[in-house]
């Protein structure tokens, strides 16, 4: 007993080695003689993963840096096309208007995301279908009782115009319907899971990514948001993730795509709830 | 050597007045062709709904001033009442402490106050009334009341500093009561003072983005209620800004910019014109 700390400590760091050096070795070679910054920007649900494939080749490679900052998706596109940062992450294809103002910009999918409507932990709807949503949202329905809850009125949590989260959400369970303007809105992934986590009565939604167990996913038309359904293509409120250049990207940035692009960046995205494109 | 200083701050000054008219003239040119293709009509509506080609900026000026004007209404009469504790309603020992805590609330960043109103402010309200998600007009003016506290108490402070002192002595010796003495001879000698820090108090309420942002719920609509979501046109820009840049959307947030600017504008030239005011009224005694 006397003795345990340090060897389980000894044992524990031998098989962190153990687990990250084979792995790492190969598919973070493509660093080896670059060094630089990579600036990021855009998309808040991209972040988890871009902060994780940051840290792992920062930590191998000291002489790259990497920030990694959010704005939403219309931020990332119009950074990156202005010069401003080298990656613009974006939850949604390049608009019309901006593929003509900025016809430079390339864009690089690495990812399909799910948006799931979710609630608080506390409510005892575990599900909904796409009408009931289309209903709440647009207030014909405004009281968790008409659709099997408590007796208690329904908390509307939106998202702000230029999230990409909103975007699908809207185009894929709303179906472009009308949202009541009294409902509330929240700037980002992050910020609508604080929201819906304190708010009993909360609906919300938010990528699957974001999702833990302070919030509560809700199955719509009887089909749970998971990984599987999202690939399998059962469940519908999906979209993909675009990392986006200006022009043909420099060598470091595009071994960082690349590196989000490989088996290790995509076990990485796995991770993080989404799904990894090939 | 003081004569580089001099040309020095001349040009700082220079400097620094002209970004004020480049903003100005940055936020003109981009409102204008709003104006040239007819929007701005659509810009005065009441409805924002960008998605159906409504652009309505109304509820945003409602919101921003329902939330000013409120915040006010609570803080002014705080502040007042603090003020006069200070200058001898209260304990003499009181005085300084109170005044110290007040000069360390201007030093407590903004997104502290959205985030305690966050966490704690807005469920509190949402449990004990049975309308609203606790994100509305009501949390956010209670909120930036706090914030808007210390600009207004240390404004009248620093004119009741100047003139309590001196009639005290008077006013002591003609058997005048402290309150009567600082409600009908203080309080009205102070007049620049109590009208500056409500104007200030104003103009802060106004600009303020964060605790709007965090705290008042942004939904478009105009008011009905206390327990209503609502949005400033500061939070609007901050919302918004990020939509595609070749949008009409984010177009109708320079009208914005330029409203808010001329309001805190006008706050202050009204500001200059007071004290302006005041100092000839004082020359003449």
């Amino acid at each position: 007993m006397r003795h345990g700390l340090l060897p389980s400590l000894f044992f524990t760091v031998l098989l962190m080695l153990f687990y990250t050096l084979p792995a790492t070795a190969e598919e973070l070679d493509r660093f080896a003689g670059l060094k630089g910054k990579i600036d990021i920007a855009g998309g808040t649900a991209h972040i988890p993963v871009m902060k994780d494939a940051a840290r792992h080749i920062m930590t191998k490679y000291p002489q790259i840096t990497i920030t990694v900052a959010g704005g939403g998706s219309g931020v990332g596109i119009q950074k990156v096309a202005e010069g401003l940062v080298d990656i613009g992450n974006a939850g949604r294809p390049i608009s019309a208007k901006e593929r003509e103002k900025y016809p430079r910009l390339r864009s690089f999918p690495f990812a399909v995301d799910g948006v799931a409507p979710a609630v608080n932990p506390a409510n005892i709807v575990s599900e909904l279908t796409s009408i009931q949503i289309q209903n709440i949202f647009s207030g014909k329905i405004n009281n968790w009782k008409d659709v099997g809850g408590d007796d208690a009125e329904i908390h509307i949590y939106n998202r702000d115009e230029a999230s990409g989260t909103r975007s699908v959400f809207w185009k894929k369970c709303l179906n472009k319907g009308a949202v009541v303007e009294s409902a509330n809105i929240v700037a980002s992934n992050g910020a609508m899971k604080v929201a819906v986590s304190q708010d009993r009565y909360a609906l919300g939604y938010m990528s699957i990514g974001h999702l833990d167990n302070t919030v509560k996913a809700l199955g719509l038309d009887g089909v749970a948001p998971t990984q599987e359904n999202a690939i399998n293509g059962h469940y519908p409120i999906v979209r993909k993730l675009f990392m986006n250049t200006n022009g043909a990207p420099a060598p470091l940035v595009k071994a960082f795509i690349d590196y989000v692009m490989s088996s290790e960046g995509a076990a990485n995205i796995s991770n993080h709830g989404y799904i990894p494109l090939q | 050597m003081s004569k580089y200083v001099e040309t020095l701050l001349k040009y700082a000054t220079v400097f620094s007045a002209l970004i004020v008219l480049v903003l100005f003239g940055f936020l003109t040119y981009f409102t204008l062709p709003l104006f040239a293709e007819g929007q701005i009509t659509e810009l005065f509506s009441l409805h924002w709904r960008p998605f159906h080609g409504e652009f309505g900026i109304l509820p945003m000026i409602a919101g921003t001033l329902a939330l000013a004007i409120s915040a006010l209404l609570i803080a002014y009469p705080l502040g007042l009442g603090i003020c006069l504790f200070v200058h001898g309603l209260g304990p003499r020992w009181l005085a300084r402490p109170i005044l110290l805590l007040i000069h360390g609330m201007t030093g407590i960043p903004t997104v502290v106050y959205g985030f305690v109103a966050v966490f704690l402010l807005v469920p509190l309200l949402r449990n004990n009334f049975s309308h609203g998600s606790g994100f509305s007009l009501l949390a956010a003016s209670l909120t930036l009341s706090i914030l808007i506290l210390p600009t207004i108490v240390l404004l009248i402070n620093s004119q009741l500093e100047q003139i309590v002192p001196k009639l005290r002595l008077t006013t002591t010796a003609l058997g005048i009561s402290r309150i009567h003495e600082l409600t009908r001879i203080s309080l009205p000698a102070a007049s620049y003072g109590l009208l500056a820090a409500a104007i200030l108090g104003f103009g802060r309420a106004v600009g303020d983005t964060l605790i709007a942002l965090m705290v008042a719920g942004n939904a478009a609509q105009i008011p009905g209620s206390a327990f209503d979501s609502i949005r400033t046109l500061t939070a609007h820009i901050a919302l918004v800004v990020a939509t595609d840049s070749q949008s009409t959307t984010y177009h109708s947030l320079f009208a914005c910019g330029l409203i808010l600017f001329l309001t805190t504008a006008s706050v202050n030239l009204l500001l200059h014109r007071i004290k302006h005011r005041a100092c000839r009224e004082t020359n003449y005694e």
